[in-house]
C-alpha cells in the first residue's frame, strides 16, 4: 500500500471519528431540545445562546460523577461493556460511503474509508457484537435489574435481527451486490431519483422498525425501562462509563440513519446530480453529496427523536409478538414479492 | 350513571381491525399531533428573567403592618392565634411603658411574635380576624432555608421596616369589594 493512501484513510478516519463523536454529542442536546419543543416547553437554554454548550456541561459533569463499581460485580467485565459497546457503534461508518469522489492535489478521493465488497454483512455483523456492550455490562454488574435488561436487550436485539436481514435481502437481491457504495451508485438513475423505497416500501417500513429496536429506541427501549427496571442494564453504572452508554446509544441512532439513508433513501444521490455543470466541477458535487447524505441522516435523526416522544413503549410480549409474528412473515413476503417482480419485470 | 364528560368511551374487548392492527395509521396520527406542538407557543417562562404576574390576592409572606407614624399596629390581643387553623401563630404580650409611646399604638403590644411558616397554610384567616388590621398577607415569597428553625420568623422578619413599608393595599381592595357583596 503506498504511503499516501495510508495518509489519506487516516486523515478520514480521524475526521469521521471526530465528527461522529462530535454529531452524538449534540445529539443529546438534540434530543433534549426536540422533546421540549413536541412538549411544548423551551429545553435547555442557559449554557451558552440557546444552551449551545450544554452537552459540554453534561460532559464535564459526567467526567466528575464519583466511579462506583459495586462489590460482587465482575470487575472486568463490568469496565469493559461500556467500552465494547461504544468500540462496537465506532466502528460500524467504517464502511459508509458519505459522498462522491473528491479530487484534491491530483487524486481522487473516496469519502469512504473502507469500500469492502461485503459492506452490508460487516455492517449486521457489528449490530451482532453491538448487543455483547450491553448484555455483558448488565451480567457483571450482578444486579437482578441489570440482568433483566442484558436478557431482554439480548432477545430483542437477535429477535429483530432476523427481519432486519431478511428486509435487507430484497435489497440485496435488487441490487446484487453487498457493497454500500454500489448499492447507492445504483440508485442514482432517474436523475438522482432511483432510491429503492419507492421499489421497497415494505421493506422501508420493516428495516425502520427493526433500527428503532436495535438501536434500543422507544418504542422499543425495554432494556432500559426506567419504569420497571430502574435504569435496566445500567442500573449500575455511574461516570463516563454510563456516559459511554448513553453516548454508543447516539452514535448507533447515528449510524442506523446512514445506513437507513444508504439503503432506502439514494445515499447521497440527489435531483440533477448528472447535470453536465457537476461533471467539470467534481468538488462542488462531492460537496453538495455530503451535504445532501448528511440532511437525510439528519431527518432520520428526527425521526427517531419524533417517535420516541411520540409512542408509549412497547409491552414485552407485544414487543416478541410483533418481532416474530409479523414482522418476520412480512419480510418474508416483502422477499418473495421482490423476486416475483424481478422476475415479471426483469430488473 | 349520567356521563360527566361527552369524551368518555365505553371499554370494549373487541376485536382490532386490520387498519388498527398494522398501527401505522394510528401512529401517522400520533406523530402528526406531536408535531403539532412542535410550532406551538411554548409553555415555560425563563424563570429569573420572567416572572409570572401573581394574583391580586396572592397569599404569600405575611407582614405585621405600622402605622402612619411607624408605630406597630398589633396589641396582642391573640386573635389571630386563634383563628389560625394550622396552629402557626405564637405570642408573648407586655404592656408599654412611659416613652414608648411612638413605638407601640396601643397601651398592650406583642413582645414577642412568631409565625412557622412551615406550619402556615396561608389561609389568611389571621388576617381576616385581625381587628387592628395589623398582619396583612403579601406578594412576597418565603424564603428556602436550610433548617427548620429557620422557618420560624420573629418580628425581625414579620414587621415592616419604617423606612421601607410593604404595599399590601391590593389584598385591601379585595376584602372591602368581597365585604361589601356579602
Amino acid at each position: 500500500m503506498e504511503l499516501s493512501l495510508l495518509f489519506e484513510k487516516s486523515v478520514l478516519i480521524l475526521i469521521l471519528t471526530a465528527i461522529t463523536l462530535g454529531i452524538a454529542t449534540y445529539l443529546t442536546y438534540g434530543e433534549r431540545k426536540v422533546a421540549a419543543f413536541l412538549q411544548d416547553r423551551l429545553g435547555p437554554n442557559r449554557a451558552g445562546i440557546y444552551g449551545i454548550f450544554q452537552p459540554l456541561a453534561d460532559a464535564g459533569k459526567m467526567f466528575f460523577k464519583e466511579e462506583l463499581i459495586p462489590r460482587n460485580a465482575e470487575k472486568w467485565l463490568f469496565i469493559m461493556g461500556p467500552g465494547l459497546a461504544m468500540v462496537t457503534a465506532c466502528i460500524t461508518s467504517a464502511v459508509i460511503p458519505w459522498g462522491t469522489d473528491l479530487v484534491l492535489f491530483g487524486r481522487n478521493i473516496s469519502l469512504q474509508v473502507a469500500d469492502v465488497d461485503i459492506g452490508i454483512l460487516y455492517i449486521m455483523g457489528i449490530v451482532s457484537v453491538g448487543v455483547y456492550g450491553i448484555m455483558i455490562g448488565g451480567w457483571a454488574s450482578n444486579n437482578k435489574y441489570s440482568l433483566y435488561g442484558a436478557i431482554r436487550a439480548s432477545s430483542q436485539m437477535i429477535s429483530y435481527e432476523l427481519s432486519m436481514g431478511l428486509a435487507l435481502i430484497a435489497i440485496i437481491m435488487m441490487s446484487g451486490s453487498l457493497s454500500l457504495r454500489e448499492i447507492v451508485d445504483q440508485q442514482s438513475g432517474w436523475h438522482g431519483m432511483k432510491w429503492n423505497i419507492l421499489f421497497q416500501p415494505l421493506g422501508f417500513i420493516l428495516f425502520f422498525t427493526c433500527a428503532l429496536a436495535e438501536t434500543n429506541r422507544a418504542p422499543f427501549d425495554l432494556p432500559e425501562c426506567e419504569t420497571e427496571l430502574i435504569g435496566g442494564y445500567h442500573t449500575e453504572y455511574s461516570s463516563m462509563k454510563l456516559g459511554f452508554y448513553l453516548f454508543a446509544e447516539y452514535i448507533n441512532m447515528f449510524v442506523s440513519s446512514a445506513v437507513m439513508s444508504i439503503v432506502y433513501l439514494g445515499g447521497y444521490n440527489f435531483p440533477f446530480m448528472d447535470a453536465a455543470w457537476f461533471s467539470t466541477h467534481p468538488n462542488w458535487l462531492g460537496a453538495i453529496s455530503v451535504a445532501v447524505m448528511f440532511a437525510k441522516v439528519s431527518f432520520f435523526i428526527f425521526l427517531f427523536m419524533w417517535i420516541r416522544w411520540t409512542l408509549p413503549r412497547f409491552r414485552y410480549d407485544q414487543l416478541m409478538h410483533l418481532g416474530w409474528k409479523s414482522l418476520i412473515p412480512l419480510a418474508l413476503i416483502n422477499m418473495l414479492l421482490t423476486g416475483l417482480g424481478m422476475l415479471l419485470w426483469g430488473k | 350513571m349520567e356521563r360527566l364528560t361527552q369524551r368518555s368511551r365505553d371499554v370494549v374487548n373487541k376485536k382490532m381491525t386490520f387498519m388498527e392492527r398494522i398501527y401505522l395509521p394510528a401512529i401517522l396520527k400520533g406523530l402528526f399531533i406531536t408535531f403539532s406542538h412542535f410550532f406551538r407557543k411554548k409553555a415555560s417562562l425563563n424563570y429569573p428573567e420572567v416572572k409570572k404576574p401573581f394574583a391580586p390576592v396572592y397569599r404569600g409572606q405575611h407582614v405585621l403592618k405600622r402605622d402612619e407614624s411607624g408605630a406597630e399596629r398589633c396589641t396582642a390581643c391573640g386573635l389571630c392565634a386563634v383563628s389560625c387553623p394550622a396552629e402557626a401563630i405564637t405570642m408573648v404580650a407586655a404592656e408599654r411603658k412611659n416613652g414608648e409611646e411612638s413605638l407601640y399604638r396601643e397601651e398592650k403590644y406583642a413582645a414577642v411574635y412568631e409565625i412557622n411558616m412551615l406550619r402556615c397554610i396561608f389561609c389568611g384567616l389571621c388576617e381576616e380576624a385581625c381587628p387592628k388590621e395589623a398582619i396583612f398577607l403579601t406578594d412576597r415569597i418565603v424564603d428556602a432555608e436550610f433548617t427548620r428553625n429557620d422557618f420560624v420568623y420573629g418580628k425581625d422578619k414579620l414587621v415592616e421596616p419604617v423606612d421601607a413599608r410593604i404595599d399590601v393595599s391590593k389584598r385591601q381592595v379585595w376584602s372591602y369589594q368581597s365585604n361589601s357583596t356579602n
